[in-house]
């Protein structure tokens, strides 16, 4: 069962891998493990593949280093469930194929280290407190999604989903 | 919302470049009029087009490439990252090509004119808005949305809504254009303007320089793209209609603002610097895209001349770029800055994202012109980081604590030796590490409106 790793509002990508562990300062096999480094320690060590980030308001603010989400999608994290994101976060995952999903009430159900499970089909998020509403991806985001992120999505079809 | 039936400058921008009419809302596919790439994403780009089957990028004539986030480089690591990215530059034909010690990508793309008006632009680096200085809509993005622009040459876009930001009045002498904007970060908070444009009205001819400052910072209110209004390079069309649309409407009177400080770790728990005097800080940093340029090393400089800083400090200047660096150097102001004790780096990021240049110590305290004071920004994550003008720096330099500059800038030398004497006398010979900072810090927090956010709730627990 994946469990809730649970954030605050505001939590900026410096946080999720500061600047001095990118991967090109610290090589591309190593960067992932000092995910929330300063923020979390033992984040890196502890994860386990499919569990899920829960945040506030403005999740993934700050930079846009991307490695902050290669780092999450390399340590196998399942997902991302905030009251909202920053834009280039939140574009990134998407682009990654990590589901990224807006809730107002996920981060007020789930505590830390709950085993929760997230049922994007059904459009919620099941904590032990109860289940927390998910808000549907645009279709747009969520054909790349499916596809598995950008590149498999572009590699696929050619071009991007429609948009008008 | 107001509602009316004409466009905001990123639905003019957003309409004319995907060729449908387009409004708040809708998705676009736009082509670029350029790519910024710089050297931290290297890796990831290359890797985003080989997988995307791109043997090259769809224009080289439209891609700039940028080593300056950590230049020259500090470590083995980033020295080879760095060869990769000069090895590819070369192979894929591109032109534009800045190497270590040019100055920061945003500084680069808006002086030497490779932001067009009315055009959309994206960028690797998250302060890519810096391209509405002059009117385009510059959004930055991750490494694999660049791989794709290259490949492409086209992104996809959300029409944004927008915020209108104006400005009246005339700052007054020590108050400058970072002051303003970062009142009006106070005001809009880190996630008021998430997925919006900034629209600047009401900035007259302020220079291109300061009008980076403005659309840079709008990055920090979670900003798409920040586009001043009216700019001398933007073309007759390039107009907000006068019944746009907009999400909220932010007016600042120019006249009557103070210079104002970022509270660590928020750059949205701002003050006037009249609360936050006398806090110590250890070292000074003045640079970045946001306030690295002539000017604002001539308003430090101007505090500075004939005069040393204090020896409890470090004072760092990195001009933003080539061309700035040799201005001040051929106007004096790099000489008057040096003989005060400042250590001049290489045009570039600098300690701005600690990846080089001056790192900061555990529980150091710095004053930085930049534009982030998160937590372990500038190196260790026990160290503080409070924003604010190059004034705001200067004197901090020289006293070795936060203070408002305006009395230094209007005092007799006699009245501004005392100033200087009496303030380093009160700091005493402590590091700025001291108990009393750290209180400092969290008074002023205490006594302003609260923001929440996982960065204070950190730094409680760590207290």
């Amino acid at each position: 069962m994946p469990r809730a790793w649970v954030f605050g509002d505001d939590l900026d990508t410096d946080q999720m891998v500061p600047g001095r562990y990118a991967p090109f300062m610290v090589g591309q096999d190593k960067f992932q493990n000092y995910a929330f480094y300063d923020a979390r320690p033992g984040f890196a060590k502890e994860v386990r593949p499919g569990d899920l980030l829960i945040g506030g308001e403005n999740f993934g603010c700050g930079s846009s280093r991307e490695y902050a989400v290669a780092a999450l999608k390399k340590l196998g994290v399942g997902g991302v469930v905030a009251k909202n994101f920053a834009r280039i976060f939140f574009r990134n995952c998407i682009n990654l194929g990590i589901p990224v999903v807006e809730s107002p009430d996920a981060v007020t159900l789930a505590k830390d280290g709950d085993e929760v499970s997230l049922d994007l089909a059904g459009a919620v998020l099941r904590t032990p407190a109860g289940n927390a509403t998910l808000r549907p991806l645009a279709p747009f985001a969520q054909q790349i999604l499916s596809a598995g992120g950008v590149v498999q999505y572009l590699a696929a079809h050619g071009d991007f989903p429609k948009v008008d | 919302m107001t509602t009316g039936g004409g466009k905001t400058l990123a639905e003019l921008i957003l309409s004319k470049q995907s060729g449908r009419d387009v409004r708040a809302g809708d998705l676009v596919i736009v082509p670029i009029s350029r790519v910024m790439v710089h050297d931290s994403v290297i890796d990831a780009v290359m890797a985003g087009l080989k997988d995307l089957g791109k043997a090259s990028v769809w224009d080289t004539s439209k891609v700039g490439v940028f080593v300056d986030h950590a230049a020259p480089a500090p470590t083995p690591v980033v020295a080879d990252s760095h060869r990769v990215l000069r090895e590819w530059v070369r192979a894929q034909g591109i032109k534009t090509f800045y190497d270590a010690g040019e100055g920061v990508c945003h500084q680069i793309m808006v002086e030497e004119g490779y932001c067009e008006p009315g055009t959309v632009i994206v960028g690797s680096d998250s302060h890519s808005n810096s391209y509405g200085a002059v009117g385009s809509f510059g959004a930055g993005m991750g490494a694999t949305d660049i791989a794709v622009a290259l490949g492409l040459g086209r992104t996809w876009l959300r029409v944004p809504e927008s915020i209108k930001v104006s400005f009246s009045g005339t700052l007054r002498r020590g108050v400058t254009i970072k002051d303003a904007i970062m009142r009006v970060v106070r005001e809009i908070g880190t996630d008021g303007a998430r997925y919006a444009c900034v629209e600047f009205h009401g900035v007259g001819d302020l220079p291109q320089g300061d009008r980076i400052t403005l659309a840079g910072m709008t990055t920090e209110m979670g900003a798409k793209a920040g586009i001043v209004v009216g700019t001398p390079e933007a073309p007759a069309w390039l107009r907000p209609d006068p019944d746009a649309s907009y999400l909220r409407a932010v007016h600042i009177d120019l006249s009557t603002l103070e210079p104002q400080i970022a509270i660590p770790p928020r750059v949205d728990q701002v003050s006037d610097v009249s609360d936050a005097v006398g806090i110590p800080v250890d070292i000074v940093f003045l640079g970045s895209c946001t306030n690295g340029r002539l000017v604002d090393m001539q308003q430090a400089a101007a505090v500075l001349r004939g005069r040393r800083i204090s020896p409890r400090v470090r004072l760092e200047v990195v001009p933003a770029s080539r061309r700035q660096f040799e201005d001040a150097m051929a106007d004096g102001t790099l000489g008057i800055l040096s003989a005060a004790g400042a250590v001049i780096g290489s045009s570039g990021c600098g300690p701005c994202l600690g990846r080089t240049g001056g790192v900061l110590a555990g529980e150091e305290v710095c004053l930085s012109t930049a534009n982030r004071n998160y937590k372990g920004r500038m190196g260790s994550p026990d160290a503080s980081i409070y924003l604010g003008s190059p004034y705001v720096a200067a004197v901090a330099a020289l006293t070795g604590v936060i203070d408002d500059p305006r009395p230094y800038l209007e005092a007799s030398e006699t009245d501004f030796d005392a100033l200087v004497a009496r303030r380093r006398a009160d700091r005493g010979d402590r590091g700025a590490a001291s108990e009393r900072s750290g209180d400092r810090s969290r008074e002023l927090l205490m006594a302003m409106p609260q923001r929440t956010g996982a960065q204070v709730i950190g730094m409680d627990e760590e207290d």
